[in-house]
């Protein structure tokens, strides 16, 4: 088998569904008062890459599919928004509709090159595959090569809202995200998605059971993409600029980063793996390239000891309180 | 001479030869992955990192050892070689047990810290590396083109390793033994061989291959950190194309894709990066195992 | 510095996510916001913020009892990194002025976050003329050079020379296209031609089949519209693939110092260009590249000298005014004449352009070299008038205001 393994208990609710609909609550009265105590604009973009994140996880952590090539969803989409706002003079809400069916478009030519191969063969084919978004990028007249798309407005939400006050556009993008989410979380919960699972447990037998295994996963890998670019494409609003930093390898490198800091496949984990790396990132800015040494340091450890992430190690902790059964982790099958 | 379609021969050639000359590089490096992925069915993401190590330790035994070019060519492989044994002994064989796709993650982080690391301690900007020996200076005018003859070094060497990394293994008898473990490791085992040295051993080759590779590259390229991760993207897609794994697949579609490149140079320069994925698209159609791969 | 980095690592960790870590609102904050890590560390990176805190120590650390600091970050030459840090430093960290921003697509996007906020910017490592021109701001400063003055230094002196025909490779961003641009009408201005370009991506490793394509151009000058790295590697395989010993030349539009330190004599001897700086000008550009030599071990770069100018001037303006606010320093900087080590009776213009004299150089051949870092001979000194872009042609819509 190819995929990742998923402790399967921190992907249900099941009985901590209460202390989750708990948590969920308080996360939110969070992010309506966060913006007082902390830095707006550090806020919108650990949520951009939060929802990133999530969407990368909806086919990781769900699909068992590893994507080595999301940037170009969010890269992609970025460029679309910026360039409908900027030079076709979309209002906000438009281009990032643009951005956002741009990406699941390219989800849906991508997905179907790559949903030929499994596991690794899979990794690799989405990576060369962006790598070719990242050159058009590079080529294209409209992007602006290294300098990107600069100063896009950020315009007025439904013609009134001005999205040029931080606070304005910090709800806005948290309104996006929360929308996002919840699509995420009712996916995941659907038939859907446990015949997804079922799919990442056991394709043969799915197979077998008469489930058109492919269009499953194009299915998921179409949404996953969108999502990758509704992230992108609010992005390109918030900062007013696309660059070839998001359609580069190494964001999407980073994505599968935050997922496997948070944990993969659980509903939380990706949402704290963006925000632990944003505000590392944030922080150790002024220490140049060891960023990257450190990145590199957590994929390590992350890879060799801490398989199921941040989330999915409390929950573990916290099922283990409870004296259930500790549910082995990140194992081979 | 006459022009062809309207482009003058001497471009024409010229950049199928600096297309040559590129794939000599992409078919040294994903040979070098195709060897680590038939045995060790880990796609080696820190290739890449290697390379550039490989092209660091030359320039390191020149700046503070006053070693030139032809021994670095045999020492900084070994010295890499020996560096990636240590690697797959403390962190790679931990790994074995779990799905393949946590060792594409596992030297993903390697590769970002070695890269971040010599970002450190040598900046981006590069290195020159002025050790090219007499024999290799200069150059010829070909007509079309002046090659140089260091370029052209490049070409052959690159044809004598992959020729002789498929000679050993498709036609040694060690290289039966790797054959076999790769199909069935428990059952070479069982035949009293040490497959985990084996495997290890396997692993420090392919290295080996990246470094000396970087050795070749040095005096064409500036010595950079980031000169590694600037190729190793094509090269998995080079890897692709040719089927994962299969050794004469790398080899042929290194200094296939190469030409194909410097042709497109001539013809639409602008889609001269993207027409390798192009190509590895069209080959996942066709045949998604690749040119030489086993279907999967 | 390695100890600061730590307690700032502890403080974030303590903090956790990114409250505002406010500074008293007494401190005088400089930012110097450049490349750390990419092609364009060697001309300005570390060097560049020492210069600055040179500048800050001769100011003896304090304006009126409130004392001056320095922070500085890598902006990796990437527009979204970049303009990051300067909104943040602005927004929530409390910088007063940002310093150098080399790379011009950079320069471009912090210059419009500057804008917004309404601070002061000071560039002495981009080049494009466009920071003064369509995208001037009114609190942008472009202090050290700018691809005017290059095109019109190194441009025109090699046209009238015989050099009437010109291909160019041009790094593919702001900078590049600009620097092409400039230099492509000061060639045709001339009587030369232009017979081609290629746009060449940031930090290709192989410029080869770039120059195969300038050589079959047949240009008698082939323009290289590039910097740092670029510039390096172009003019060694240039060397390699024998298209100097050819017949054709090559014509570095930007280089610096630190290049020439890097190709050696042997490859860079008989190139010329253009600068505003060099360490062995005269008794005062020596002593000031002394110290900086001692603290730093290599002479600096015309952007270092620079960024040690524009840090001196601003906090003249600073102490003069007893003020940070913007518009009461960039009044005070333009209402006094610049003065200091490389530059004599400058003058900072509206369109935010510092005016200053150029020198055109040439590299010396190795054995007129007398050691280390003798690298250039001065050909002539371009006076401030003819290397400066006449207010009225730049399109800044500050002027006409």
């Amino acid at each position: 088998m190819s995929s990742v393994h998923i402790p399967s208990a921190a992907v249900a609710p099941g009985s901590n569904g209460n202390l989750a609909k708990v948590g969920v609550a308080a996360l939110f009265v969070l992010a309506l008062v966060a913006p007082f105590g902390l830095y707006p604009i550090f806020l919108m973009k650990a949520l951009c890459f939060a929802l990133f994140a999530a969407a990368f996880n909806l086919l990781l952590g769900y699909g068992g599919l590893l994507s080595f090539g999301h940037a170009a969803f969010f890269g992609g989409a970025a460029y679309i928004a910026a360039h409908t706002v900027k030079v076709w003079g979309f209002p906000p809400e438009l281009g990032i509709i643009a951005g956002t069916a741009f990406a699941a478009l390219l989800g849906v030519v991508f997905g179907w090159l790559a949903i030929r191969r499994q596991g690794i063969y899979f990794a690799m084919v989405t990576l060369a595959l962006s790598q070719m978004l990242y050159f058009v990028a590079l080529e294209a007249k409209f992007t602006h090569g290294e300098d990107g798309i600069q100063a896009v407005p950020r315009g007025h939400f439904l013609g009134f809202l001005d999205l040029g006050d931080t606070y304005s556009m910090y709800y806005f993008v948290l309104a996006i995200c929360v929308l996002a989410f919840w699509l995420i979380y009712r996916t995941i919960h659907s038939p859907f998605g446990q015949v997804l699972k079922a799919i990442r447990e056991n394709e043969p037998r799915a197979i077998s059971l008469g489930y058109r295994v492919d269009q499953y996963k194009l299915l998921a890998f179409t949404l996953s993409a969108a999502l990758a670019g509704l992230a992108g494409s609010t992005k390109a609003i918030v900062f007013q600029l696309a660059s070839l930093t998001d359609v580069d390898w190494r964001m999407s490198g980073q994505v599968v980063l935050m997922t496997l800091v948070g944990g993969v496949g659980t509903v939380f984990g990706p949402v704290v793996g963006a925000f632990i790396l944003v505000t590392m990132e944030n922080y150790l800015a002024e220490f140049g390239s060891w960023v990257t040494v450190i990145q590199g340091a957590i994929f390590v450890v992350c890879v060799l000891t801490f398989r199921k992430g941040v989330v999915g190690e409390i929950a573990a902790l916290v099922r283990r309180g409870k004296g259930e059964q500790p549910s082995e982790g990140g194992g081979h099958h | 001479m006459i022009p062809l379609l309207g482009i003058p021969p001497q471009v024409l050639f010229g950049q199928l030869l600096l297309g040559l000359i590129n794939g000599a590089f992409y078919a040294m490096l994903s040979l070098g992955l195709a060897v680590i992925f038939g045995l060790l069915n880990i796609i080696n993401f820190a290739h890449g990192a290697l390379y550039m190590m490989g092209a660091f330790a030359a320039w390191l035994m020149l700046d503070h050892l006053g070693i030139g070019y032809w021994p670095a060519l045999i020492l900084s492989p070994l010295l890499i070689g020996a560096f990636g044994v240590i690697l797959e002994k403390t962190f790679l064989h931990r790994i074995y047990k779990l799905d393949h796709l946590y060792g594409l993650l596992l030297t993903f982080g390697l590769a970002l810290i070695i890269e971040g690391l010599f970002r450190n301690y040598y900046g981006v900007s590069g290195q020159a590396y002025d050790a090219v020996p007499d024999l290799l200076k200069g150059g010829n005018n070909l007509g079309f083109m002046f090659l140089p003859t260091y370029r052209g070094w490049v070409v052959v060497a690159s044809l004598i390793i992959c020729f002789g990394t498929w000679f050993a293994i498709e036609r040694t008898k060690l290289g039966s033994y790797l054959r076999a473990a790769t199909e069935n490791p428990k059952l070479v085992q069982a035949f009293g061989i040490n497959v985990p040295r084996m495997i290890t051993l396997t692993y420090g080759f392919g290295v080996a291959l990246a470094a000396m590779a970087g050795v070749l590259a040095a005096p064409i390229y500036h010595v950079s950190p980031l000169m590694g991760s600037d190729i190793i993207i094509v090269v998995f897609a080079v890897v692709v194309i040719g089927g994962m794994g299969s050794i004469v697949g790398a080899v042929i579609s290194g200094f296939g894709l190469g030409i194909i490149e410097g042709m497109t140079k001539v013809f639409y320069p602008e889609a001269s990066n993207t027409v390798i994925f192009v190509v590895m698209a069209i080959v996942l159609l066709v045949k998604p195992a690749g040119l030489f791969g086993k279907a999967a | 510095m390695r100890l600061q980095g730590i307690s700032a690592l502890l403080a974030a960790t303590a903090l956790a996510s990114g409250f505002a870590m406010t500074a008293s609102a007494e401190t005088i904050k400089l930012g110097v916001l450049n490349d750390q890590s990419g092609v364009y560390t060697d001309l300005s990176g570390p060097g560049g913020v020492d210069a600055v805190r040179m500048a800050v120590e001769d100011a003896g650390g304090a304006i009126n009892g409130n004392k001056i600091e320095v922070v500085s970050a890598d902006h990796q030459n990437k527009p979204d990194v970049g303009t990051s840090i300067a909104r943040q430093w602005y927004d929530q960290d409390h910088v007063d002025a940002i310093f150098d921003v080399p790379n011009s697509g950079v320069a471009l996007a912090v210059q419009e976050v500057a804008r917004e906020k309404h601070k002061i910017v000071m560039f002495s490592g981009p080049a494009s003329s466009d920071l003064t021109g369509a995208k001037c701001s009114p609190t942008g400063v472009h202090w050290t050079y700018d691809t005017y003055g290059l095109a019109k230094g190194t441009g025109a002196a090699v046209t009238k020379s015989g050099g009437d025909s010109w291909f160019f490779l041009t790094a593919d961003y702001a900078f590049g296209q600009a620097l092409e641009r400039d230099t492509a009408a000061v060639v045709q201005a001339n009587g030369g031609k232009v017979l081609g370009e290629v746009r060449t991506p940031l930090g290709s490793p192989d410029f080869s089949s770039f120059l195969l394509q300038a050589q079959s151009s047949k240009a008698k000058i082939i323009g290289l519209a590039n910097a740092g790295g670029d510039t390096v590697t172009s003019i060694k395989q240039a060397a390699e693939f024998g298209i100097t010993s050819g017949g054709q030349k090559l014509a570095g539009l930007l280089v610096f110092l630190s290049d020439v330190n890097s190709l050696g004599l042997k490859t860079a001897q008989g190139l010329e260009l253009t600068e505003s700086f060099y360490w062995d000008l005269n008794d005062e550009t020596r002593a000031f590249s002394k110290r900086f030599f001692e603290r730093n071990k290599k002479e600096p770069t015309m952007v270092q000298a620079g960024l040690y100018g524009a840090a001196k001037h601003y906090l003249e303006a600073v102490k003069a005014t007893g003020s940070t606010d913007s518009d009461k320093v960039m009044a005070a900087m333009q209402a006094n004449p610049i003065n200091d080590f490389m530059t004599k009776n400058g003058q900072l213009r509206k369109d935010g352009k510092a005016v200053r004299d150029m020198y055109l150089f040439e590299v010396k051949k190795p054995e007129e070299s007398k050691g280390a870092w003798d690298y250039y001979k001065l050909i002539r000194q371009i006076p401030a008038a003819e290397v400066t872009r006449p207010l009225a042609d730049g399109g800044c819509p500050l002027v006409k205001g």
